[in-house]
């Protein structure tokens, strides 16, 4: 803890891994502000867990230099190993043992002695509402009982910098939800959180910082606010009491914004894309004037957000495919069709 | 099945995140593990997953039965007079042999289990790196001591007796399970270096089979081909059954032993930095 400088909790210049001719990691250059979640974000295969498993001293970059708190993740991996924890669908808990046993082996490789230990994994149990199931192999848990045990894998010495690789892949609104105060709670106490996520809300909820990463490279970084900016412009949102007003109101929007009004597959939703950035004075008066015109046309609204575009918008903005679409040929990118769509 | 699943699920209790917060708040971290103590944690480990699957024991149990009684009756009559003869010639033998290819397992249960999500928790943790690869075979060690015992119980009820007392035989017994430790590092390597449990488990047994038949297991080598007996007389399988069998006797074969304690050295040397080696590219 003393070691805690000013200094970023991770740094990487030029980071390179290759599989064969794949170049899963091409030249990542990354600066994780300490005591912050950093969000990285990307879809399937774009690289990101690849780059975790370097920083975590898992695998061995190929070109290019990381730090993590100023370590050298080849040559002072043991030091970089001290500080980091890290929790992915492949660094998990041994299955065939329980939740307590699970903990107190890990506490006991960590340095804790016996009592101690057990004292720890009974607390952490504890804090994680699984003293139920404590006493019951993992492989018999439920998929948010498995992330919990996981997270609680990770933190049975707080480290200074936890690594979570897709934390709530697979897993129920609900369980995800819980996750995320997991990692709120975490982050809270000082620790930095490298969080990689094919969600983009989950980056939205928890990352300060996001980096966007396609095809193994970063292709844009920034605060939220930052990389919603670069899009453009933002939208209004907005749900009526009564469906059978919304071509009326979709009309009167239209007029009034001077807009491109998108109905929603939910009846009563609507949303206008403005022409102009959601941050200037023009817009929020243009909205002002759209929702006197429905409150005169006697239009009762539910819900109003004059909002910047989602994240969605945004990866679809910068890639010029969306997050759902598996990455086929690697020209896709150059593709006439989609620079059109983008 | 799904519906305990899901009932389990929604009626997960809370995460407690004040307590949690708490619990995050104490950052001194202990001193690391000495590579003793992080050895010993994983051979536990080994023994936890014994005490949850029960039938992983049936090779150490039921197969050393086996081939002591098959071996006892099928060359018996033919090479000793009796079965009852026989048996204190074979059971020391026997039970080198049968330790010996109990060991190919290591490398059957090393390949399956590198797979799975804990191997990466393991390896990013800041212990002594073949600690965990020792611990595997700590408690391989044990199972190699659980079919000794048992196979000297069948070889009991048979007939066997030891000279050498409780002494020879515990001394027996402790050299084979510290040579069959230090051939292990064989099938840690390939655990990690093949692919799948099947190929481990054809490779394992192209080597096991030459390597325990090809000795003085069954028959005194005299009767070999001079070629033959040039391979038998140096098989490290060979000078641990005479070790062991000596001891047994209640000799003390001072200079099987030590060839045994060679190979065994020779062993580690070569095949721990390789498994290591592989076990950090992984």
């Amino acid at each position: 803890m003393s070691t805690q400088s000013s200094g970023p909790a991770i740094e990487t210049v030029g980071l390179v891994k290759t599989f064969g001719e794949t170049r899963a990691v091409d030249g990542v250059d990354l600066t994780v502000p300490a005591g912050t979640v950093y969000g990285v974000l990307g879809p399937n295969g774009a690289g990101k867990t690849t780059t975790v498993k370097m920083l975590a001293t898992l695998l061995r970059p190929d070109g290019g230099e990381a730090r993590v708190f100023g370590h050298d993740v080849v040559r002072e991996a043991d030091e970089v190993r001290g500080r980091v924890s890290l929790t992915g669908q492949y660094a998990s808990v041994d299955e065939d043992l329980t939740g307590t046993e699970n903990l107190v082996l890990l506490a006991r490789l960590l340095g804790h002695r016996k009592p101690a230990a057990r004292t720890r994994a009974a607390q952490l149990l504890e804090a994680f509402g699984l003293t139920e199931a404590a006493g019951k192999q993992v492989k018999h848990y439920s998929g948010g009982m498995r992330r919990r045990i996981d997270i609680a894998a990770s933190i049975l010495s707080t480290p200074d910098l936890l690594f979570l690789d897709e934390p709530t892949t697979g897993l129920d609104p609900r369980s995800r939800n819980q996750v995320w105060d997991i990692v709120r709670a975490v982050v809270a106490q000082g620790t930095t959180v490298l969080l990689t996520t094919q969600y983009l809300d989950e980056a939205d909820q928890l990352a300060s910082r996001i980096a966007v990463i396609d095809r193994g490279k970063v292709i844009a970084e920034g605060t939220k606010g930052e990389l919603k900016a670069s899009v453009g412009a933002g939208s209004v949102h907005l749900r009526l009491r009564d469906a059978d007003r919304r071509p009326l109101a979709a009309d009167l929007l239209r007029r009034a914004l001077d807009a491109q009004v998108q109905t929603e597959p939910d009846p009563v939703a609507l949303t206008a894309r403005l022409t102009t950035a959601a941050s200037d004075d023009t817009a929020a008066e243009q909205a002002a004037r759209a929702l006197n015109e429905l409150a005169r046309a006697g239009i009762t609204v539910d819900n109003f957000s004059l909002g910047q575009p989602s994240l969605d918008e945004v990866f679809l903005a910068l890639t010029g495919h969306d997050t759902q679409q598996p990455q086929s040929g690697s020209d896709n990118a150059h593709d006439p069709k989609d620079e059109v769509a983008a | 099945m799904s519906t305990t699943t899901t009932t389990e699920s929604s009626e997960l209790a809370p995460v407690r995140t004040d307590s949690l917060a708490d619990l995050l708040v104490a950052k001194e971290r202990p001193p690391r593990p000495s590579a003793w103590s992080a050895s010993l944690t994983f051979g536990w480990r080994a023994i936890l997953k014994i005490k949850h699957v029960p039938e992983q024991l049936f090779d150490v149990t039921a197969f050393p039965i086996m081939m002591v009684l098959m071996y006892t009756y099928l060359f018996g009559g033919a090479l000793a007079g009796s079965p009852k003869e026989y048996i204190q010639f074979l059971l020391p033998g026997i039970l080198v042999m049968s330790v010996v290819m109990i060991t190919m397992y290591t490398g059957v249960s090393v390949n399956t289990d590198i797979e799975k999500g804990v191997f990466d928790r393991f390896r990013s943790l800041p212990i002594w790196r073949p600690s965990t690869m020792v611990g595997y075979l700590l408690g391989d060690a044990l199972r190699y001591t659980l079919a000794s015992l048992v196979m000297l119980t069948v070889g009991m009820i048979l007939g066997y007796r030891a000279d050498g007392g409780v002494v020879g035989v515990l001394a027996g017994i402790a050299l084979l399970v510290l040579f069959s430790f230090a051939f292990s590092w064989i099938w840690t390597m390939f655990g990690l270096l093949l692919r799948t449990e099947k190929s481990v488990m054809g490779v394992s047994m192209m080597v096991i089979f030459p390597l325990t038949f090809l000795s003085n297991v069954f028959v005194d080598p005299r009767t070999m081909p001079g070629w033959l007996q040039a391979f038998v007389n140096n098989s490290p399988v060979t000078h641990l059954a005479s070790a062991v069998r000596g001891l047994m006797a209640g000799d003390w074969p001072a200079d099987e032993i030590a060839w045994t304690l060679g190979w065994a050295g020779l062993f580690v040397v070569v095949f721990g930095p390789i498994t290591m080696r592989l076990y950090n590219r992984k």
